[in-house]
């Protein structure tokens, strides 16, 4: 019993890696209709980056905010410069130009930071961690932590501020809020900013428990898609709850059905399994509208 | 009067369909202008001329007599011009409080709160519906929704797209009601575009109308009322 339960809670922890990546693709997707595949190899970037200023001696903390700017400011380069003249393009384009970023940002981190796998730290670790148990180490304890407070902050920034009403509406009706004075472009942007921010943490949270080498987040994206089709890929607050969703049972299944060989197929079949039998997925949240 | 919005020769284009040929009109500082015509007739293009949304356009559209042609939409909003597009430009999966904090979106100020009450003062029935998803609404309120939406930007000049389009004949009343205190208490210089000629010419100060993408006529709506063949091919009488 001990096992299902620390089965069950360690998927709880990767889990939270992939809500918070399901929802940096549910934000993209909401602004643009675009599913962005290079979010994964961003993310694994922005951890290389991190990686690489605690290796210089910046305490981790400090790191791990000069990386979140890092990626803010990546995220918001790429929407500038790349994908606004792509707007207008067909969707096959868009997708093109999101394979071409995945490749870019894969063969550039194995060229400036090699592709051996490197040890990433953790900043939950350590003799302090009392938090730790049989159950989930402490650094899964802290995944966990910081996946909830990062996702409160992303909401709260949502529902309650000017900016985040202003990027909602301009996700759902560009015109409208161009009519009331919102600069349409510069939402598109921070909402790429954003989203490659919180896929950094995803990957400075997974990387101390997979590993960190270049294709690190290729599994990790694929969950992300799961999660993002299960909870609704146009529901925001689904595609947390399909996060920690595909992690538990990515585990259970792991350990108890299929085995951990054949852990990915299970990604892939939730995904299949969405798009056949329920395409809004588990919350998707259909707007009601009468004329 | 000195003249708030001025088109001078303004053609307008989708891609290759010219669908505006040398429009001049005026809208006078504290105003109301209604820009008549029949369907196709280019009332929609020369809104969208104005704000600069979708249309390819020529000749000169001044604000104040500073030039706005060719400036980005959300620029032309923040200096004042509140648009109620055709179709209503809902947010619908917001909230109707969202979509009436969304008007403010370019204020500072304090006074939102207080707007935010006056247009209750106008749409008693916006405040019951505060907290409903905006797509939930009626199309009549909707519509009073739009309205308020754009007073929230306490706008210099409101263009209104057919506000009575799909409303019951009552709700017309009120609306139309309505805009002529906005006109008259608030001093807001109003263009509005309609397909009910009769009711807009009980309303405005001035008309000019539109056939095939040019102005045919325009003076006061007694002048205007009084052309036979007007009358004829515009009020059906």
């Amino acid at each position: 019993m001990q096992a299902f339960w620390h089965q069950l809670l360690s998927g709880l922890a990767m889990g939270s890696t992939y809500a918070s990546v399901a929802l940096a693709l549910v934000m993209i997707f909401k602004a643009t209709h675009q599913v962005n595949f290079a979010q994964g190899e961003l993310a694994m970037f922005s951890t290389y980056v991190a990686f690489w200023l605690t290796g210089a001696g910046v305490p981790y903390w400090a790191a791990f905010l000069i990386t979140l700017s890092f990626s803010f400011v990546a995220g918001l380069a790429i929407e500038r410069i790349l994908m606004r003249r792509i707007q207008h393009a067909s969707p096959l384009t868009a997708v093109i130009v999101f394979i071409g970023l995945l490749v870019i940002f894969n063969s550039m981190a194995g060229w400036i930071f090699s592709a051996t796998t490197q040890v990433f730290p953790s900043p939950f670790d350590g003799p302090h961690a009392w938090y730790g148990s049989v159950y989930l180490s402490p650094h899964e304890v802290g995944m966990i932590g910081m996946t909830l407070v990062v996702l409160t902050i992303v909401f709260v920034f949502f529902r309650f501020t000017r900016l985040g009403l202003a990027m909602r509406a301009a996700a759902e009706n560009p015109q409208s809020s161009r009519l009331v004075g919102i600069r349409v472009g510069w939402m598109l942007a921070l909402g790429w900013g954003l989203a490659s921010a919180l896929g950094a943490v995803a990957g400075m949270m997974a990387a101390p428990k997979l590993g960190l080498e270049p294709n690190m987040m290729g599994g990790v994206i694929l969950y992300g898609f799961a999660a993002a089709l299960l909870g609704g890929i146009d529901n925001p607050w689904g595609a947390p709850i399909g996060g920690f969703i595909v992690g538990v049972l990515e585990n259970l299944a792991g350990a108890y059905l299929v085995g951990s060989h054949l852990k990915q197929t299970l990604a892939l079949a939730v995904i299949v399994a969405v798009l056949v039998f329920k395409p809004s997925g588990l919350f998707g949240r259909t707007v009601v509208v009468r004329v | 009067m000195t003249a708030l919005l001025e088109l001078r020769g303004v053609d307008a284009a989708y891609g290759a369909t010219a669908v505006l040929r040398s429009v001049t009109i005026e809208v006078p500082e504290g105003g109301m202008v209604a820009l008549l015509g029949a369907n196709g007739a280019g009332k929609t293009t020369t809104l969208r001329a104005i704000c600069n949304m979708g249309v390819r356009v020529r000749g000169e559209i001044r604000l104040a007599g500073q030039r706005i042609d060719g400036q980005p939409t959300e620029s032309i909003a923040r200096r004042g011009i509140g648009h109620v597009p055709e179709g209503r430009g809902t947010f619908l999966s917001l909230t109707v409080e969202e979509n009436l904090r969304l008007g403010a979106y370019l204020r500072r100020d304090r006074g939102v709160a207080g707007d935010l009450t006056r247009v209750f003062g106008y749409f008693p029935v916006l405040k019951k519906r505060l907290h409903q998803q905006a797509g939930t609404l009626s199309g009549g309120e909707q519509q009073m929704l739009a309205i308020g939406r754009a007073l929230m930007s306490r706008p210099r000049l409101l263009l209104l797209d057919e506000p009575s389009f799909g409303l019951a004949p009552i709700l017309v009343q009120e609306i139309f009601r309505i805009l002529k205190v906005i006109n008259q208490e608030e001093r807001m210089s109003i263009l509005l575009v309609e397909q009910n000629a009769r009711l807009a010419l009980e309303l405005v100060g001035q008309v000019f109308l539109l056939e095939t993408g040019q102005v045919v006529a325009s003076g006061s709506p007694q002048q205007i009322g009084a052309d036979e063949a007007v009358r004829r091919a515009y009020l059906g009488q």
